[in-house]
């Protein structure tokens, strides 16, 4: 039993620390701008295949310098010449634009790179299994990229909290026009910080592709989860996107270890669980298998109850 | 502006939609209706270029009946609806011969709309060549006459896996872990039922299902594996849900036996060799390059020479369309009507191994000698690799034909 | 805005009584096309095409009573759409074995019902939200209802779906609906009643309160209604339609299958709408036709018609966002003033490098599918009947120069246009300011 639980937390912090890392661009860009990224699974994407690709010839370490600012660049001429132009129209153009780019994106990337999963290994650096729990041996490459996200917190909370441009930034989410005529250059900072955004999910692909399949349709598997992920945690809150991810994280990890269901907790009512109908099919049905829609549950009943997420500072 | 780009649009389509499918006399078309894009579509361009090929050869040697072979691929992206609105298609532009293998859901779709079809349309009969729906339902409570199946349905592949794990006196715990949709649950029932009855003693230490597609952390999953002291999976998964439970398995170090349907597909190869898992993963299948034949053989350096990128191909689609001219020669006709009574019932020298198998007339179900494979590095005589890891697949038994044999509830409704 | 100089009375009758006819004319030239159609396409492909076309359109047309008219955006639309489905089949299985005399023409009720009684429930919960909230809420819900079909076995049938046979209901007057033909009557008789349902729906002041809510919500509850009430209702209305068009489906393909409640139906219906135009009525008619074309046939052109269908979306979504409808409806006041001879001359220069620009592109895109993903077939290829060696660098630059050729032009000529059109209007309006 505590061996379970002790594997169970460890899992579910390392799952979860992997989805800050994905969110926390996001975060930063929706807090900001207001703007819902659907393309945002697909920076991380791209960032997985650039880092794939100059792994190929000269290794890891420099797709992880390198593959992070190309995608940022990308991402910010998607802003410029894109978003910029489509703001003007609303939050519901601003939102089928980015849906259509991630359509874009991952035809360009199987055009580019095939449909079938491509071979990104981990470093031989970190090849190694860092230490063993209860027999389940931990990898060297995991709790790097749990390194990399906690670093990554650390870092925009004290780029937005401490520093002259956090503070801009910030104060462009709420008063833009105000920030204006103070004199900064409202659309640049929109554009740097899209661009930021687009870094980010870039060095969550480059982290967690060795760590999972990369194939271009990983933005498709992992795109609504960090909508959960920023939602729940709340508008305009990094630490928000933290707790969430962590407790997204613990949620679906510990729901798969148990193989509760109704039917194991109140017993076969009446020879209920064995007849063929819905009922049957409710009653038998177990935690592990609802695990990964959880989070989705999570999504609704926060929006209706609590709009403004875990730690929020405005309503959605 | 807008009008413009509408108009060219359909301008573009147009420039197909003008093609005039011509009913030349002298092709024999065949539908290929599977995916060709979205997330199917590489494991369904496998089909399509390897149905090419054998296109290609048979045309080079004079066709059939003198007449061409083309094969004409609809895309389909895996969803059923979408499937019956291409092999409406396929029938509109001349195609009596649809084939598919890529999902039950489809499969099952195509028959009863092929049935529906034909009942309705008496004199312009199609039929469905299926090489790889193994939901056993389409071959017993919803057969078809109209309907063959070239792969051991899944019930087959599992009475023949269970054969083998009868005798291996090292396999004493075993969990099943499936995708959690009709497939999955499917065979981990039969699975179930079949080891109760040949081997009692096994002990079923686990019966999981994980969402479809879905889960990316399968740590979780392997952790329970390890905490239930299982020395031996049976999982059906397949594609992303496989590699990634394998590389999460061989990444908290778990030391199992793993017996699959589908690991030598999808990017599974790649997994098992980043897992470092040699020799641990079996897969049952009717044929895998690095068995010795020589035909086979050459067959498959050819093959693997010529579409570098994607060497996997399936050998039941070779079995399918050699058993189809087969029948085409013996009617002397191209009409389904006439060839379907040749191809029930038919002998057929199978492509991997020379070894016999036949089309049962009861319920369509081709029955072929099933071979049990292990993956990790090659030895002389096998220069096959998979996926470019350097790995390849070696043989560990054969199941004889009289060992797959199920029997079937199929009361198929035949015309006449 | 109409015109402001003072109309004798006798003239404004008349005018009043000529455009009743022309609104009459209308509804009545759709049901003789509806009527006509099939003899003009009668192959077995077309028929299919025509009834998804007419299934699409009232989808569309009830996603557009969320999005346009009552300005919700909406990710699981398709949810109505598939629950309306399955409970139709069910219906029809359930009529099959009870051997109880309804024919097929009334099961899309049982699809509307359903799709009104599911609207009813998420919609009370729902609606509590407008805005991104909204849309995030639809999206979780969807993902939960579609997931939860795979684990909802029985009802759902699992991925196979649940099957039925629409031949074996009671036949009326000797009609089975087995023939594609005779089904094309079917969906081409609920179309109708559903279009003018909605486009009822749009002329009563529930509708007209449905554009207030879209437009200014604050100011709505100054007046005194309940913006909450009004987007349930609106919600619980657009259900029972997309449950109707769910039924329709089930019967055409005689399967309803969990694929069909999923998100991307949902983002298929967006799509259609979109480009269509969410600002008029008759804009995702316009756009169901063109989507549900262009998905039967651009799929077995290319495999690359993913990525067409994504620039074609963006493109819509940067520079038309009133869809093809909006366009052409911002033509109308050229049109009353009879100026379109003015401008029509420079549509039709701008539309021409438009579409050698669109060659150019295709061309690009087809060679560079030709080298990548078809490598093991060689660079030979065909493009538009003309065979091209997709490595030939005079292919690529010839696409090049269409491409950049045609887009240049066609910057150039849409600035002439629009300024052709400016002037069309100021001449039409002239002591008018300028919308």
């Amino acid at each position: 039993m505590l061996e379970i639980i002790f594997i169970s937390t460890l899992n579910g912090v390392l799952y979860g620390m992997l989805l800050f890392l994905m969110a926390s661009g996001l975060t930063v860009i929706f807090s900001m701008m207001g703007v819902l990224n659907f393309a945002h699974a697909s920076f991380y994407m791209l960032g997985a295949f650039f880092g794939f690709e100059i792994s190929r010839y000269v290794g890891y370490w420099p797709g992880l310098l390198l593959a992070p600012p190309a995608v940022g660049l990308i991402g910010m001429a998607v802003e410029r010449y894109g978003l910029r132009r489509v703001h003007r129209h609303g939050h519901v153009a601003e939102l089928l634009f980015t849906f259509g780019l991630t359509f874009v994106i991952q035809e360009l990337v199987e055009m580019i790179w095939g449909k079938l999963p491509v071979n990104y290994a981990v470093p031989r650096l970190l090849d190694f299994s860092a230490f063993t729990v209860f027999s389940t041996t931990y990898p060297a490459f995991k709790l790097f990229g749990l390194l990399i996200s906690v670093a990554i917190f650390a870092a925009l909370f004290l780029i937005l909290r401490r520093s002259r441009v956090g503070l801009i930034v910030q104060a462009s989410l709420t008063h833009p026009e105000m920030v204006g005529m103070l004199g900064h250059n409202v659309d640049r900072i929109f554009m740097l910080v899209f661009g930021v955004g687009a870094g980010l999910a870039a060095v969550a692909g480059v982290i967690a592709g060795p760590a999972l399949v990369t194939q271009s349709n990983m933005a498709a598997l992992l795109g609504p989860i960090l909508f959960v992920v920023v939602v729940v945690g709340g508008l305009g809150s990094l630490a928000g996107a933290f707790a969430a991810s962590l407790l997204i994280g613990l949620l679906q990890t510990f729901a798969v270890a148990s193989n509760a269901s109704l039917a194991s907790l109140f017993g076969q009512v009446g020879g209920l669980a064995g007849s063929g109908s819905s009922l049957a099919d409710i009653w038998n049905v177990t935690v592990a298998q609802v695990a990964p829609i959880l989070p989705y549950l999570l999504l609704v009943l926060v929006l209706i109850f609590r709009p403004r997420g875990l730690m929020g500072t405005r309503d959605t | 502006m807008k009008r413009a780009l509408a108009s060219a649009a359909l301008g573009l389509s147009m420039f197909g939609a003008m093609a005039a499918p011509s009913a030349a006399a002298g092709t024999l078309k065949i539908g290929y209706v599977d995916p060709l894009s979205g997330g199917g579509a590489s494991i369904g361009q496998m089909g399509l270029n390897e149905l090419n090929f054998i296109a290609e050869r048979i045309n080079a040697k004079g066709g059939v009946m003198g007449k061409t072979v083309k094969i004409i691929g609809y895309d389909n992206q895996l969803n059923p609806q979408v499937s019956l609105v291409q092999v409406q298609k396929a029938i509109d532009d001349g195609v009596r011969i649809i084939t598919q293998g890529n999902g039950s859901s489809v499969g099952s779709a195509i028959e009863k709309f092929v049935t529906r079809y034909n009942a309705r349309n008496p004199g312009d009969e199609v039929v469905y060549l299926n090489y790889g729906a193994i939901d056993p339902a389409l071959t017993n409570q919803n057969c078809s006459y109209w309907h063959f199946s070239f792969d051991a349905n899944s019930d087959i592949k599992m009475e023949a896996l269970t054969n083998f794990m009868k005798g291996r006196r090292d396999i004493k715990k075993v969990y099943l872990i499936d995708q959690d949709y009709s497939f999955g649950h499917s065979v981990a029932e039969a699975a179930a039922r079949m080891l109760k009855v040949k081997r009692p003693d096994i002990q079923i230490v686990g019966d999981e299902f994980h969402p479809l597609l879905k889960v990316t952390d399968f740590s979780p999953y392997i952790a329970k594996i390890k905490a239930s002291g299982a020395d031996t999976v049976i999982t059906s998964d397949w594609g992303q849900d496989f590699a990634l439970m394998i590389k999460a398995a061989g990444e908290a170090g778990l030391k199992v036996g793993w017996y699959t349907y589908y690991a030598g597909f999808g990017g599974g190869p790649t997994a098992i060799k980043q897992a470092n898992l040699a020799d641990d993963v079996f897969q049952i299948n009717e044929g895998f390059d690095n068995l010795d034949h020589p035909p086979a053989r050459a067959f498959i350096s050819a093959y693997v020479g010529r579409f570098k990128a994607n060497q996997s191909f399936w050998p039941r689609l070779v079995n399918e369309t050699g058993m189809l001219f087969e029948a085409i020669d013996e009617a002397r006709s191209t009409d389904p009507s006439k060839f379907v009574p040749k191809l029930e019932g038919m002998h057929y020298a199978t492509f991997s191994s020379g070894g016999e198998g036949f089309m049962r007339k009861t319920d369509h179900q081709f029955f072929q000698p099933l071979f049990i494979s292990v993956f990790g590095p090659l030895g002389p005589n096998q220069p096959f690799a998979e996926e470019n890891t350097g790995w390849g697949w070696k043989e560990v038994a054969k199941i004889p034909v009289a060992d797959t044999i199920l029997p079937t509830s199929c009361k198929m409704k035949r015309p006449g | 805005m109409s015109d402001t100089r003072p109309v004798p009375l006798m003239v404004r009758v008349r005018a009043s009584g000529q455009r009743r006819v022309a609104a009459h004319g209308v509804w009545i030239g759709a049901i003789v096309m509806l009527a006509v159609l099939p003899y003009v396409f009668s192959s077995r492909l077309s028929l299919t095409t025509l009834c998804l076309m007419g299934i699409m359109v009232i989808f569309a047309l009830s996603y557009n009573m969320l999005l346009g008219q009552t300005g919700l955006l909406s990710f699981g639309h398709a949810v109505f759409f598939g629950m309306g489905g399955f409970f139709a089949v069910h219906a029809m299985n359930a009529v099959e074995a009870w051997g109880v005399p309804l024919p097929l023409v009334v099961i899309p009720i049982a699809g509307g019902a359903a799709g009104l009684l599911f609207g009813l429930v998420f919609g009370a919960i729902i609606t509590r939200r407008s805005g991104t909230a909204f849309a995030m809420i639809t999206l979780g819900v969807a993902e939960l209802v579609s997931s939860g079909a795979l684990i909802l076995r029985t009802f759902f049938g699992g991925e196979a779906g649940i099957s039925t046979d629409r031949t074996a209901l009671v036949h009326p007057f000797g009609i089975s609906f087995g023939p594609q033909f005779q089904l094309y009557y079917l969906v081409a008789g609920w179309c109708l009643l559903s279009v003018g349902g909605m486009y009822a729906l749009t002329r009563t002041p529930f509708g007209r309160m449905c554009n207030a809510v879209r437009d200014n919500p604050e100011r709505v509850l100054f007046i005194g209604y309940d913006t909450q009430r009004v987007r349930f209702i609106a919600f619980s209305l657009s259900g029972l339609f997309a449950g109707i068009a769910g039924a329709l489906v089930a019967i055409d393909f005689e399967l309803m299958s969990s694929s069909q409640l999923g998100v991307e139906q949902s983002g298929t219906v967006i799509l259609a709408t979109f480009i269509g135009g969410v600002g008029e009525f008759a804009g995702p008619i316009i756009g169901a036709v063109l989507v549900t074309y262009l998905q039967v046939t651009l799929r077995d052109l290319t495999d690359a018609w993913q990525l067409y269908f994504g620039l074609l979306f963006i493109f819509m979504v940067m520079f038309a966002p009133d869809g093809i409808a909006g366009a052409l409806a911002r033509q109308r006041p050229v049109l009353q003033a009879g100026q379109l001879h003015r401008v029509a001359p420079y549509y039709v220069a701008a539309s021409l490098p438009a579409l050698v620009a669109v060659v150019g592109l295709s061309m690009v895109i087809e060679m560079a599918d030709q080298l990548t993903v078809h490598a093991a077939d060689g660079p030979r290829m065909m493009f538009c009947y003309v065979p091209v060696s997709a490595d030939a660098p005079l292919a690529w630059a010839v696409a090049g120069l269409l491409l950049a050729g045609g887009t240049w032009v066609f910057l150039r000529a849409a600035q002439r246009a629009k300024d052709a059109y400016d002037e069309a209007l100021s001449t039409a309006h002239p002591r008018r300011v300028l919308p």
